[in-house]
């Protein structure tokens, strides 16, 4: 049931050139414009649709290919990291999604907000963040994006406005409308993506975060990553309406081929705008998961594997921009190999000095529970015997 | 779906601690329900006595209902399993992820007179629907003047630490609800407590919240009696009876504890262990005649220390046994820290931490 509707949406996936540009041969200088048009329509609700025609450059598609390998290759090493307990706790892998994070970087900048949920590794990445960084906190390093006491629920980034990393399903989605507000006030033509799953679509702060967007024409971007399932439960199983770019009822929305990182950068380009504009929209980016839900899912009890192949074969994020690059003569298969081994190195490097960066002191556990030098005391054992002032 | 791997992985670790947790298998005051005719025992773990009860409770009463996140599916701890094969699609199903929605549902049902025994996946998640919880579950009676009620609800959430659950896997939110008139909350410790508190609590009469430990679900194995038991609620029972210091505890602690009261007996001190069980209402009477007896307190809870409900045992023991009293009430809990990731080891309330506290209070 839901393999002929997640497979179906690339039956017309076309490849093919459509500006005159794309008949020169190689060398093609690698800011040449070249147009290429998304693999299916954007179907709006209460807006105009962006075109199809999406612009974009030799240079960026190599950018794009090597920067989806690189969050492939780690989400992979994570897997294994996970497996041999090198990583505890839980772990939530993004390989298949990758289009999403990196077509919203093409679009934004890093005065644009994001704010994610807890499958937040790439999105880290995308904003700016180092493999060293990720790995460290996986493995509840020091050198990790939160110091080693977040884990992988939990990445930030401040400096580029990545407001991380949250747990509790739904929860981040109306401090994104509180983000937007905090950037309208201070006119800086900047916008919140608020990212969330279809699972957490049903969650009551999500209705609630909608109205007040809209209620307060908030730039607020509320990006609905439909991968189709909720841990086990197929998207129709837990929604009467699984289209979810309309759910905003009043607010507009996109759908979009999240598996296209062009037609991923066109919407989220479009809905920016749209929001400094006129408020907020939903983007709902049809997507897919490969890994189950997380290291102990392993995610073939409530789909089947042909589903997953069917995916990965027809869709997959990374070969549609390899095929784009051999195609357009940018990239030869050779040079395209070679960059993944390239990628490979440097995720290996990542993890041995990840490896040996310091577990965190254990002191560490009562700082930032409070301001420093506003702190209270903590007890443990009998009150008097271990004692600590949170610093 | 993930902690049940996780709790199966810490399993090797902490296996052989199960043996020697004697108390388990002789509760002191199981009520048989209908007739006499024993059906058996059979050693089970704890996520299968749930399981079990869960059957019971389905099958003894067509007005009941189970509902929540994949629980149809087994849910992710697997205490689900086999009823909606069994009982059918309309009496056991998923709900969406909407945990203020599911209680809320939850109690509208409840209020037509049935059973509804509500999952909510994680204690870590019942936040979202603590406003139904705590404004509408607790009060309806009281502000109907008894027009109304949701007597038949029942809230199942696993609780507390498994070794590297991190932030939102690991909580013990039980004071929160300690802090509510109008519903009652439950800890079992074992398997066989487990089957027979959850049955008294789907029956009960007023709404409450029964925290299982997912520690010990497959963790705990003991012998469970196959037919339809019940054990008292806001009954607490001496698990292991001494004369130096009176021990207080619920859940999955109760098996640390022991083990500290095994390590100080060697050391020749005698402690009495008590299991509330019930956390409200709870049962003063036994830990005040322990105490009588003793002279010293010491509670134990994974939660933080500051405003968890060592704090109210603390207090109403020091109201009703001042005099006798011979050292400070003691409090061996988990940190005044978020639930850390990396540093779970330092913020419980391990076995060592409870021995030195045993031996300051003998000592004061
Ligand atoms: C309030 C709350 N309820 C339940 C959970 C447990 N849980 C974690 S992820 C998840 C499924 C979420 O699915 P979706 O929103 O589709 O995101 P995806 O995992 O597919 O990225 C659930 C039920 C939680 N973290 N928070
Ligand atoms: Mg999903």
């Amino acid at each position: 049931m839901a393999l002929s509707r997640i497979a179906s949406s690339s039956s017309s996936s076309v490849l093919k050139p459509i500006s005159a540009a794309l008949t020169l041969r190689r060398p093609l200088s690698s800011d040449t414009t070249l147009t290429i048009e998304t693999s299916i329509p954007f179907t709006a609700h209460n807006c105009d649709a962006p075109s199809r025609s999406v612009e974009t450059s030799p240079s960026e598609l190599l950018t794009f290919y090597r920067d989806m390998a690189v969050m492939r290759r780690m989400e992979i090493a994570a897997d294994s990291l996970y497996k041999s307990k090198l990583i505890r706790g839980f772990c939530h892998l993004y390989d298949g999604q990758e289009a999403v994070a990196i077509g919203m970087e093409a679009a934004t900048n890093k005065k644009d907000c994001i704010i994610t949920a807890y499958r937040d590794h790439c999105t880290f990445l995308g904003r700016g963040g180092s493999l060293l960084q990720v790995f460290a906190e996986l493995m509840g390093r020091k050198d990790g994006c939160s110091k080693g006491k977040g884990g992988s629920m939990h990445f930030y980034k401040k400096d580029a406005g990545f407001y991380g990393g949250h747990g509790i399903v739904g929860a981040q989605v109306p401090l994104g409308c509180g983000l937007a507000f905090a950037q309208k006030y201070s006119k800086d033509e900047n916008v919140t993506f608020a990212l969330y799953g279809d699972g957490a679509a049903n969650q009551g702060q999500l209705f609630e975060a909608l109205n007040i967007s809209a209620l307060w024409d908030l730039p607020a971007i509320l990006v609905c990553e439909n991968n189709h399932y909720g841990m086990g439960t197929a998207e129709w199983r837990a929604a009467k309406s699984p289209a979810y770019y309309k759910r905003g009822d009043y607010v507009p929305g996109l759908k979009v081929d999240g598996m296209d990182v062009l037609a991923v950068k066109q919407a989220c380009k479009f809905a920016k705008e749209h929001a400094l504009k006129n408020g907020p929209l939903i983007l709902e980016m049809d997507t897919y998961r490969y890994h189950g839900h997380s290291m102990s899912d392993p995610g073939s009890t409530y789909r089947t594997r042909d589903e997953i192949s069917g995916v990965r074969q027809e869709r997959d994020p990374i070969e549609r921009v390899k095929k784009l690059l051999v195609a357009h003569d940018i990239a030869t298969e050779k040079e395209l190999k070679d960059t993944e081994k390239e990628v490979r190195k440097e995720v290996d490097e990542a993890i041995a000095k990840a490896k040996e960066s310091p577990v965190p002191q254990p002191s560490d556990l009562f700082t930032n529970v409070y301001v420093k030098g506003y702190g209270v005391e903590a007890f443990g054992a009998d009150r008097k015997e271990v004692r600590a002032t949170l610093p | 779906m993930s902690a049940a791997n996780l709790v199966r992985r810490i399993g090797g670790r902490w296996g052989s601690l199960v043996s020697q947790r004697g108390f388990s298998t002789t509760p002191t005051s199981i009520i048989e329900n209908g007739a006499a005719a024993e059906q058996g025992v059979k050693s089970l773990n704890l996520y299968s006595a749930i399981n079990q009860a869960l059957h019971t409770a389905l099958d003894s009463d067509p007005r009941s209902y189970v509902f929540g996140e994949d629980v149809s599916f087994g849910g992710v701890f697997r205490c689900t399993t086999g009823l909606a094969d069994r009982f059918g699609k309309s009496r056991v199903f998923n709900t969406p992820l909407c945990e203020q929605g599911i209680i809320g549902f939850g109690i509208g049902l409840a209020a037509m007179g049935n059973r509804a025994i509500a999952e909510i996946q994680f204690a870590d998640y019942i936040f979202p629907a603590f406003d139904q919880i705590v404004n509408e579950a607790a009060k309806f009676r009281y502000r109907s003047g008894n027009q109304f009620n949701c007597g038949g609800l029942t809230i199942r959430a696993p609780y507390g630490a498994v070794g590297h659950g991190g932030h939102y896997h690991s909580q013990s939110p039980e004071a929160f609800f300690c802090h509510v008139p109008g519903i009652k909350v439950v800890i079992p410790r074992s398997p066989r407590q487990a089957k027979g508190l959850l049955l008294s609590c789907i029956r009960d009469p007023n709404p409450v919240v029964f925290f299982e430990p997912k520690w010990l679900y497959r963790l705990a194995v003991e012998e469970v009696p196959e037919d339809d038991y019940m054990l008292p609620l806001s009954e607490a029972e001496v698990v292991r009876q001494g004369s130096d210091i009176t021990l207080v505890g619920w859940g999955a602690q109760l098996s640390i504890m022991e083990q500290a009261c095994l390590d100080a007996e060697k050391e020749g001190i005698s402690c009495e262990l008590i299991d509330l069980k019930t956390l409200i209402p709870w049962d003063k009477e036994t830990v005040e005649a322990s105490v009588k007896k003793t002279g010293r307190l010491l509670i134990s809870h994974e939660a933080p220390v500051t405003g968890g409900f060592g704090a109210e045992i603390s207090s109403s023991i020091v109201e009703r046994c001042f005099s006798r009293l011979e050292a400070p009430v003691s409090r061996v809990c988990g940190l005044d820290t978020p639930f850390p990731l990396v540093f779970e080891p330092f913020y419980m309330p391990t076995k060592n931490k409870i021995l030195d506290a045993i031996k300051s209070t003998v000592d004061y």
